[in-house]
Order: C-alpha cells, then sequence, then structure tokens
C-alpha cells in the first residue's frame, strides 16, 4: 500500500512518501527513502514495483547528470518530466516500467513545478498530485483544503493532515512517512513522520 | 627477411598498406627497390594519403578534410554577424540566371528550426544531406523534451556526425561550411561557423567561402562589442561587397537573412525581399541608385 503525494506552494514545491519496504505480507524495512533527489532542484517521489522503481530512477538520475555534463547547463522541470514519460513510454508495449511518479522541481524562470506521471506514461502538470491507496485519502484532504500560494507552515500542516487520513482510514497504512521540499535554495529532506523506530 | 620488414616501417614515409603486403612477398629485393623510389616520390609524398579519408598523413594532416576546405574556399561567400538584438547572415549568391525559380527556394539560407537558421558555403549536395540531419536532430530534441535544442547543443551534435566521416566508415567529409544563426534562453542570440573536419567556434563575425580570410580581417577592424542589427546589416552588406568578385552588386546576387525576437517575444527567422534589399544597398552606398530616366 505504497502511497506518494506531492503539492505546489508559494516558491516551493513538496512530496511526501510512505518509507515502506513491503514484500507480501513482511515489511522489510520501515525507513525506506522512495524521493530521490535528481539533480539540485529537482525532487522524484516515486512508487511501484521496487525493482522498477530503483532501476528507472537511477537510470534517470544518471541520464539528467550527463545532461549537465556535456551541456553546462541543467534541464529544467518540465524537461526532464518529458524525457521521463518518454522513457517510459519506449518501454510501455515492450517491457514497462511498473512505476509511478510525482516530480516536483524549482526552476529560476518559472517557479515551482509539480507533475504527475504515470507508469503507463501519463503525464500532467499540476499543483496537486497522488498515487497509491492513500491517494483517495490524500486527493480529498488537499481538495478540501489547498489553495495557490500556500505557506512552507500551511502545506506542511496540509500533509499532515492527510497522513493522519490514511493512517486512520487505510487497512494496511504504512508506518513512517518522509517529506521532503525542493525551492530555490534547492531540494533537501524536510522532515520525517514516524510511528515506529527503524 | 623480419630485419627488413622492420626498417621499411621505421623508414615509414613511403610504405603503405599495399607496400607492406609486396614486402612479405618479395622479401630482401624490396628493400633496394624502394630506396630508389623513395627518391622519386619525394616531391609528391601527398599523393600518397589523399586517397583514404581516415589515415593520418606523415606531418599529422588529414588531406581530404582539408582538400574539402578547399572545395568550399571556391563556393560563394557567407558572412554572419553577431548583434545585441539579433544575428545577421549574409550570403552571396552564384546562380544568378533569370531564369531560377527564386520566389519560394534560398541558395543560402536555411531554417533549421524555429529559433535556429543557418547560412551555406560549399556543395550544395552536401549541405542538404546535413540540414537535413540538422532539423531532425532539432525535432528529435523537442520530441524528447519539449523544448527547444539549445543552438550549441545543435551544432556539436551535427559536428559529431561531421566528424565520424574522418575518422571511421571509408567515406569523404562533407564539403560544406556553415554559418549557425539562433536564439534559445541559455545564451540569447548566437553565432557559431563549422567547417568539415567536425570543429566549430561560437563567433561575433565569422565569414566563409571565397575571400573568407579578407573578409575576416575586415570584419575584425569594424565590428563592434555593441553593434546594433541595423549597424551589422550595414557591416555585413559593406564587406560582402569589398570582397565578392563581381563589379557591381544587386539584390539578386545576394541573399540577406535576420534572425531576431519579435515584439511578442517570439524568436523570428526572416528573409530580406529583394526590393527591401535593393533599397538597402542603396541606402548604405553599397550600389548606386539607378539613374532617374
Amino acid at each position: 500500500m505504497e502511497c506518494v503525494f506531492g503539492m505546489v506552494g508559494k516558491g516551493f514545491a513538496l512530496v511526501v512518501a510512505d518509507s515502506s519496504a513491503v514484500n507480501s505480507i513482511l515489511v522489510h524495512k520501515s525507513n525506506e527513502d522512495k524521493i530521490m533527489v535528481l539533480d539540485s532542484h529537482k525532487l522524484m517521489g516515486a512508487s511501484g514495483e521496487a525493482g522498477d522503481r530503483a532501476q528507472f530512477t537511477e537510470y534517470v538520475q544518471k541520464n539528467v547528470a550527463l545532461y549537465q555534463y556535456r551541456n553546462m547547463i541543467p534541464l529544467t522541470t518540465k524537461a526532464a518530466a518529458n524525457f521521463m514519460r518518454g522513457e517510459l513510454a519506449t518501454a510501455l508495449r515492450k517491457n514497462p516500467y511498473m512505476v509511478n511518479i510525482v516530480l516536483a522541481g524549482y526552476d529560476k524562470e518559472t517557479g515551482p513545478s509539480l507533475y504527475f506521471i504515470d507508469y503507463i506514461a501519463t503525464l500532467h502538470k499540476v499543483d496537486k498530485a497522488a498515487f497509491g491507496y492513500g491517494s483517495y485519502f490524500a486527493l480529498s484532504m488537499m481538495d478540501r483544503h489547498y489553495h495557490p500560494n500556500m505557506t512552507v507552515d500551511e502545506a506542511i500542516k496540509l500533509a499532515d493532515q492527510c497522513i493522519e487520513e490514511i493512517r486512520s482510514r487505510l487497512v494496511v497504512a504504512p508506518q513512517n512517512f518522509i517529506i521532503k521540499i525542493v525551492d530555490q535554495d534547492g531540494a533537501r529532506e524536510h522532515s520525517w513522520r514516524r510511528t515506529t523506530k527503524d | 627477411m623480419l630485419g627488413c620488414y622492420s626498417r621499411m616501417v621505421e623508414a615509414g614515409s613511403f610504405v603503405d598498406h599495399s607496400s607492406l603486403r609486396s614486402i612479405q612477398v618479395a622479401g630482401f629485393f624490396w628493400f633496394f627497390t624502394s630506396q630508389s623510389q623513395h627518391f622519386f616520390f619525394l616531391f609528391k609524398m601527398s599523393r600518397r594519403y589523399d586517397s583514404r579519408t581516415t589515415i593520418f598523413s606523415p606531418e599529422g594532416r588529414l588531406y581530404q578534410v582539408e582538400y574539402a576546405m578547399e572545395a568550399i574556399g571556391n563556393a560563394g561567400s557567407a558572412i554572419g554577424i553577431l548583434s545585441k538584438d539579433g544575428v545577421v547572415l549574409v550570403g552571396e549568391k552564384k546562380v544568378t540566371s533569370k531564369l531560377l525559380q527564386t520566389s519560394t527556394s534560398t541558395e543560402k539560407m536555411y531554417k533549421i528550426d524555429d529559433h535556429i537558421a543557418c547560412a551555406v558555403a560549399g556543395i550544395m549536395s552536401d549541405a542538404n544531406i546535413l540540414i537535413n540531419t540538422a532539423r531532425v536532430q532539432a525535432q528529435r530534441y523537442t520530441f524528447s523534451y519539449q523544448e527547444p535544442m539549445p543552438v550549441e547543443q545543435l551544432v556539436q551534435s551535427l559536428c559529431d556526425t561531421k566528424q565520424g566521416y574522418t575518422q571511421f566508415g571509408g567515406l569523404r567529409p562533407f564539403g560544406v561550411s556553415f554559418l549557425f544563426a539562433g536564439w534559445d534562453k541559455n545564451y540569447g542570440f548566437q553565432l557559431y561557423m563549422s567547417d568539415p573536419s567536425g570543429n566549430y567556434g561560437g563567433w561575433k563575425a565569422a565569414a566563409i567561402g571565397a575571400n573568407n580570410q579578407a573578409a575576416q580581417s575586415m570584419l575584425k577592424q569594424d565590428y563592434k562589442d555593441d553593434i546594433s542589427r541595423e549597424e551589422a546589416v550595414q557591416l555585413a552588406l559593406k564587406v560582402l561587397s569589398k570582397t565578392m568578385d563581381s563589379t557591381s552588386l544587386t539584390s539578386d546576387k545576394l541573399e540577406l537573412a535576420e534572425v531576431f525576437l519579435s515584439s511578442s517575444g517570439k524568436v523570428k527567422y526572416q528573409v530580406c525581399t529583394p526590393d527591401a534589399l535593393s533599397k538597402m544597398l542603396v541606402k548604405y552606398g553599397v550600389t548606386q541608385p539607378p539613374a532617374e530616366a
């Protein structure tokens, strides 16, 4: 029951993901970091098939880094999102990656942005996005309480409300969550929300 | 036998692949005959290294690449000038028959993408292949990233293609030089020059084709860093008129194109109409105004 969600605020974007690594009924670990720092100003929260998740996210991260080494300039969030979508689309009808991604980035010219990328290569630029069973609760909560240009505190409060809903209403709710933020100063870990220590 | 073989390779300069094979057959006696051949070939050493593009000469030159550049030196010239609000490309047309359909096609200037254009000097059929390659590369980038391809990346990519023809495959290099003019959000207006070797450089002003040395030195004298687009047009026309072979300059012998930002902020590539070009030539004193009847 993996869960990833995100939202855009005033000058920043937030990505929240659960941190459980599960195999059938066994929880391998509850401190798995599923939000990869793609480059200095991009975050990529990924959920789905564990092997595909690691493979695809690392592949994208290395290609983004290669672009920067070759061309001396970083990719914009939009370009990275479209590159990812293209890779998923190319693999889709042969050997699909079962990974869902929420991509958050900050560009100097265009500010913060959030992209919803499905495992079947759907791409949408959005203000709020969520994947997994938790999305039923997170999206409803965000639909009710989200407004544009929220401050960091307001956004964190909304994220907490979403986490609370997931914890109380989802039958096999993940125990711990990680929150990461990206703004003009870069992408970094914000905080954890734990119920178990691992 | 082995001793002679190694001697041959050491003496090196006049031994090519076929000679080495014949050593293995003829053996010892080859050594003596080759000594006299060496004397005979001393003046025409380069002739042995022309035939294949993908080998170095003993002086470390790639003759096919240099011959390609010679071919371009006989072609119609083109000049590019970078100004603070645009890039200007001017080309000399070699084919000026009245019978030519000039309304739609251009001889020297080509649009690669909405934000990149190029001027060409050299073998036109070679140029067409490369222009198509450049267009495909630009679209492929936009397909992947949904953004226009940065100008330098396009030039680099095309030059990598050209370099391939100097290192493997056994095919001759392309006999074309390009002047690329474009705009992107990283570096604004840019001008690049590339040649058959696959080398490229970013320039403030550059010339390719016939008399490019003379044009380049003239540009060096008169170019100023804060030149405006209009001044750049004037400078380009002036320099071209001085370096062109023909006695009088008329609008049907030239092509002028500009890359600039329109008022809405979009990149525009505009080829000057012959009428507007004639007026400009008169205005800048490059041609005499038609005598009043």
